[in-house]
């Protein structure tokens, strides 16, 4: 059976991952900004696993980022979904613009 | 030396020990306890003294029929390195061992005078703590053979004197009669202490007697080292001593510096017979004395200087003194004339035997001089004491009431004017004799300031004893002011009959002293016409003095204004220095300093308000700034492989 060839695979990753820069920087929903960073993170495990799979398929360590990055990110996302419903209740709305107290 | 060692720590330690006790306990004393402690400690002091000064000339000085500087007293004080250290101690010469009789003493009679004297006035602990602490830092600054030590004390003298003047610091006259005695003072000690320290290094000693030892021998090689580079046609050497005599010339009121001395008058009169008039003020001339081979040898330049400079002095401050209307203020200048007749006659003399004359007439003038200055102050006390003013217009016809005062006055007057057979007359024709055969041209100076002298001291005697009518309500002086007057007026007559150049003279052998008729013919009549003048002026009231002055015109008026010379001192430290330097100084301060603090201040502020507006608060534009940065990495990194 014929591999898949590894640059499909990253130009793939580098599509998830423009997608998700470009959801970070545009998107106004605060919740929106959040499943961005999800899929740069994603992209970012993509690229692991392919690169463990092509370059050193002997090797687990890609593999082993992978999931301890899936776990920061569930971690992550609890924090930041509690950022959120606190803002919320403080400003009654998660737009980005509209929350910019913290400055000079 | 059987126990001299002792005797003379004591003499230092006395005094210290008194100063100490009546500094620290003063006032559980009674006025009248303190006053009898200090007089006591003093008369040990001045016995112990006596006992060491004839020990040192009769029985232990002499080596070999020459008068040898003799060490007692010798340990380290401040270790440098290993070979350069600063030793304290003790020595004894001949000058010093004179020294030694004329401050003890005269302290002793001025601590018993005070006890009647200051009777009645307040802080009398502390007056005598610091008449003690006088006493200590005097005889420490003459018995020093280590030229720092001398300047040690020589600070501590200055203090006391501040202290003294001061003592009425509820007077504000005082406290500026204190203040510039001791910036005046210190001005000079600069160049003291810049002149000891080119000493020190151009000798390679701080101690006197290597100092003197290396830099007279014309084969040493500190001295051709010293002698080898000159400046405006002195060599360091001359100029190193030329500094010494700076500190010497302010603590001996030598002009230019002289005009701290006639304003320390308002201090307590016993403090101005013994600090600024026989002890303290002499302290120039004993320093150039103590170094006198160095100056004599090996700078004679430096000792030019010193004549003449001594010699105007003399002259300027006996026309002064004769324009003045304090009591005080007449003596006052008359010490300064004195003094520079002193350092007139040490820088008339040389080093070989017979002209060497001039340093044993000089030290024979210290000592006569002490006894009737010291006589002449304390009889003003006595009649500032019973008149209640300094002034000589309130004075008159006191000689029936103050018969004591009246005859130890008239005797020290004709002393210090030379009338022959009073010791004055003895010094005095020394020190002319020694300057006619050196100075012929500096000769006529001295003699006409002899006369005026002469001229000055009688103008004072008659406006205070004569002039008006003799009262005759008896004013009593009590005892302990009367005996000092009558012991000094006794060393008044007969100290000049002590075979001085026997005892002192510049190499230690001993020297005769001659006086004879013929040169003494001048002086004499000179201060003659003095007396004489002094008596048709003001023995009785009449117009002939405002005459004289109003037909001297202009010159009178300059005189009596001291010949503006604290005008100029005034205007120099107004002006210049605080409007001029001082001006400048603030300008730099306010406008360049600060300008430059405050310019960095406002631009780091400008600049933070400028840039402030990035702190937005929004993410997303920090998350640009993120990218940008990230990317800006990846370009640098990118560029580096190409």
């Amino acid at each position: 059976m014929e591999q898949i060839p590894l640059s499909h695979i990253l130009i793939l990753s580098s599509a998830l991952f423009f997608l998700g820069a470009y959801g970070f920087f545009a998107r106004r929903n605060l919740i929106t900004v959040l499943m961005s960073t999800e899929l740069i993170l994603n992209s970012v495990n993509i690229n692991f696993v392919a690169f463990n799979k092509y370059l050193y398929p002997e090797q687990l360590e890609g593999v082993f980022f992978t999931l301890f990055i899936i776990i920061v990110a569930a971690a992550e996302v609890s924090l930041s979904i509690a950022i959120i419903i606190n803002l919320y209740r403080k400003f009654k709305t998660i737009d980005i613009d509209d929350t910019t107290t913290m400055k000079y | 030396m059987n126990n001299y060692e002792l005797y003379t720590g004591l003499i230092l330690l006395l005094p210290l020990a008194g100063f100490i006790t009546l500094s620290l306990t003063g006032k559980r004393f009674t006025p009248r306890g303190a006053g009898i402690l200090a007089t006591l400690l003093l008369v040990l002091t001045a016995l112990l003294s006596w006992v060491v000064a004839y020990g040192y000339f009769f029985e232990f000085g002499k080596q070999a029929g020459i008068y040898q500087p003799c060490r007692l007293i010798d340990f380290e004080w401040l270790p440098f390195t290993d070979t350069l250290s600063i030793n304290m101690g003790i020595t004894l010469t001949p000058i010093i061992a004179m020294m030694l009789i004329v401050i003890s003493t005269v302290s002793l009679l001025v601590h018993l005078y005070s006890t009647g004297y200051m009777k009645g006035e307040e802080r009398l602990g502390s007056y005598f703590a610091y008449l003690q602490l006088f006493t200590f830092s005097m005889l420490g600054l003459v018995m020093a053979f280590n030229i720092f030590q001398i300047y040690f004390f020589w600070e501590l003298v200055g203090v006391s004197s501040f202290l003294l003047i001061g003592f009425y610091f509820k007077l504000p006259a005082a406290i500026a009669a204190a203040k510039k005695a001791f910036i005046v003072t210190r001005f000079a000690d600069l160049g003291f202490l810049i002149g000891i320290l080119m000493l020190g290094t151009g000798a390679g000693s701080f101690d006197i007697e290597q100092i003197i030892s290396r830099l007279t021998d014309p084969g040493s090689s500190y001295l051709a080292a010293f002698t080898d580079s000159s400046f405006l046609g002195f060599s360091t050497l001359t100029w190193a001593l030329l500094l010494v005599f700076a500190g010497g010339a302010g603590k001996s009121a030598i002009f230019p510096l002289h005009v701290w001395l006639p304003d320390a008058m308002e201090g307590p009169t016993p403090v101005s017979a013994l600090i600024h008039a026989a002890t303290m003020v002499v302290a120039g001339v004993f320093l150039v004395a103590r170094l006198f081979p160095v100056y004599a040898i090996s700078a004679p330049a430096a000792l030019e200087v010193i004549a003449i400079l001594s010699a105007f002095t003399a002259l300027f401050a006996a026309i002064i003194a004769c324009t003045q209307t304090e009591l005080k203020k007449v003596l006052a200048y008359s010490t300064i004339s004195q003094i520079a007749y002193m350092l007139l006659a040490l820088g008339v003399a040389g080093w070989s035997k017979e002209a060497a004359e001039g340093y044993t007439a000089s030290m024979f003038h210290l000592f006569t001089h002490a006894f009737f200055k010291a006589a002449l102050f304390l009889c003003a006390g006595v009649i500032i004491h019973i008149v209640h003013s300094g002034k000589l217009e309130d004075m008159g016809g006191l000689r029936r009431s103050l018969p004591i005062t009246h005859i130890a006055f008239l005797l020290a007057a004709l002393s210090i004017s030379g009338c022959p057979f009073l010791s004055g007359f003895f010094s005095k024709e020394a020190i002319l004799a020694a300057t006619w055969t050196s100075h012929p041209v500096l000769y006529v100076v001295a003699l006409l300031t002899s006369g005026l002298t002469a001229f000055y001291m009688f103008r004072i005697y008659f406006l205070v004893f004569f002039n008006k009518k003799a009262t005759d309500e008896k004013a009593h002086e009590p005892w302990q002011m009367a005996l000092p007057l009558i012991v000094l007026t006794i060393g008044t007559v007969f100290a000049g009959y002590i075979p001085f150049g026997e005892l002192v003279s510049a190499d230690g052998m001993p020297y005769k002293l001659h006086v004879s008729v013929l040169s003494s013919l001048l002086p004499v009549s000179a201060a003659l016409i003095g007396i004489l003048t002094a008596a048709s002026f003001y023995a009785v009231r009449n117009d002939r003095p405002t005459m004289f002055a109003k037909s001297l015109g202009g010159f009178y008026q300059w005189a009596y204004h001291k010949f503006y010379i604290d005008t100029v001192y005034l205007f120099f430290a107004k002006q210049v220095m605080d409007k001029g330097f001082g001006g400048l100084f603030s300008f730099i301060d306010t406008h360049i300093i600060q300008g430059t603090l405050n310019g960095l201040a406002e631009g780091s502020y400008s600049f933070s308000v400028l840039i402030k507006r990035m702190q937005s608060g929004r993410i997303q534009t920090y998350a640009f700034f993120f990218l940008g940065g990230v990317l800006l990495m990846a370009i640098l990194l990118i560029i580096q492989y190409i």
